[in-house]
């Protein structure tokens, strides 16, 4: 059977690793590659780099940590932010990536994930979503950071990312993101429920439970964290000894 | 010095990555005559079936695999591994390479989520040198709708996925194929491509 996969996460602005608390007061933490290959040597069965660099400047600088990074880690590389185009896609993919995650620019043209997905495949399209409840059991879908509210129901658009030829969600939840509660369990598991896509919880982790917790109370695939491993309060290691002892398969 | 085959597919530049990182000397190329004087020879994919089949017969290499296929180690990885069985049924029937007795099919629905997508753990089903310092518990990263239907004496590993999923194949000599990428599974992976461009046989 597949492993849960454990899944580090690096947001990157200007070439340095930072991290913000629900999207803001951002503090920069270091060398991506550097990270990266700290991450893989813990174990990460994927990492993610989550590009917050908004310049058309700050793209070549993503694609060249991609680069180097790709000579080191061999691990599956994920690159999100900012994909708008195709051509963002394959530029992306051709720097090394395995897949991109593309989050503000689908909702807005949810066509750039059909277009994506025949293109290089299903498999390697991951769609961000970013949500937020406006009620028990309902959620909107956040885009620019969590910035703007579309209106748009989370269960339909994820349905419609399946749709389209998604071949993964990552669901991060706002409510719960750098709050350090644990994930967003209820958001989760309704996600869970209405695709037969992976998904990957993300936003929230704070302790070394929650992500058992996650796998145990919900039938996502993998996990993310970014400041949880970022200030090596956890490693991932220690995460997959936690999982293990409590059952769950991880590599 | 292992030949790569660039024959317009993906993700050729992470077996090179690998390659390097591992000490080994390698290039990415479309020429016969390289080809043919490479140590040994892996055969990337990514993609559909039909379309890998139309690019090498464009790149008109197949001649120049299925040579080097019958002379020297040889590794196909991924959809790699698919075009050296005889057929594939993905978007109508098409002949492949025919170096390994079966054929490509969809994987069954099981209920399980397609593709087969993460690290999944590898049963062996006889020794094979690849296997060389590999321990029970050794996990691999799999992308893939479609799979390998072989038989037995062509199975080296497989995983279980609803199914069992063939994994590593071989044609007995030194033709082999991974369904999954070693050049993206970890230290695993690397030790499976480091035994691979240590074999002796060919």
């Amino acid at each position: 059977m597949l492993a849960k996969r454990i899944i580090p996460c690096l947001d990157v602005r200007d070439g340095k690793v930072v991290k913000g608390v629900n999207f803001e007061g951002i503090k920069e933490v270091g060398d991506p590659v550097e990270c990266a290959y700290e991450y893989n040597l813990q174990g990460a069965d994927e990492i993610v780099f989550y590009d917050i660099t908004a310049s058309h400047e700050g793209r070549g600088v993503i694609l060249d940590v991609v680069r180097e990074t790709a000579k080191k880690v061999f691990v599956p590389l994920t690159v999100g932010g900012g994909i708008k185009t195709v051509d963002d896609i394959r530029n992306t993919l051709r720097a090394g990536a395995d897949k991109v995650s593309v989050n503000s620019q689908a909702v807005q043209n949810p066509q750039l994930i059909k277009e994506g997905a025949d293109i290089f495949g299903s498999q390697c399209i991951c769609v961000g979503v970013d949500a937020k409840a406006i009620s028990p059991n309902k959620w909107t879908v956040y885009i620019n950071g969590g910035r703007i509210d579309m209106g748009v129901d989370l269960i339909d658009w994820v349905k419609k990312c399946e749709a389209l030829g998604a071949g993964e969600i990552c669901l991060n939840s706002i409510d719960t993101d750098g709050v350090r509660g644990g994930f967003d369990l209820p958001m989760l598991k309704a996600v869970v429920d209405a695709v037969n896509i992976p998904v990957i919880a993300s936003g929230g982790a704070g302790k070394l439970g929650d992500f058992a917790e996650a796998f145990e109370k919900t039938d996502c695939s993998a996990a993310l964290a970014a400041s949880l491993f970022h200030f090596k309060e956890l490693t991932v290691q220690q995460v997959k000894d936690d999982c293990r002892s409590k059952g769950i398969i991880v590599r | 010095m292992i030949a790569i085959i660039d024959y317009g597919a993906g993700n050729i530049f992470s077996v090179k990555n690998a390659l390097d990182f591992l000490g080994v000397k390698s290039a990415l190329t479309s020429d016969p005559g390289e080809i043919l004087s490479a140590d040994k020879v892996i055969l990337p994919g990514v993609g559909a079936f039909q379309w890998a089949m139309d690019k090498l017969e464009e790149s008109g290499l197949v001649d120049t695999v299925k040579k080097a296929a019958s002379e020297k180690p040889f590794m196909g990885i991924c959809l790699g591994m698919q075009l050296l069985f005889c057929k594939s049924f993905e978007f109508g029937e098409r002949e492949g390479l025919g170096l390994i007795k079966g054929y490509v099919d969809r994987i069954p629905d099981t209920g399980l989520v397609i593709p087969h997508m993460g690290w999944n753990k590898l049963e062996y089903n006889r020794q094979c040198p690849l296997f060389e310092g590999l321990g029970e518990d050794e996990y691999v990263y799999f992308v893939h709708s479609y799979q390998a239907y072989c038989g037995d004496e062509a199975l080296n590993a497989y995983v279980e996925y609803g199914s069992k999923i063939p994994a590593v194949v071989s044609d007995g000599r030194f033709v082999y194929g991974c369904q999954f990428h070693p050049e993206k599974s970890g230290q695993t992976g690397l030790r499976i491509l480091k035994n691979f461009v240590s074999l002796k046989e060919g």
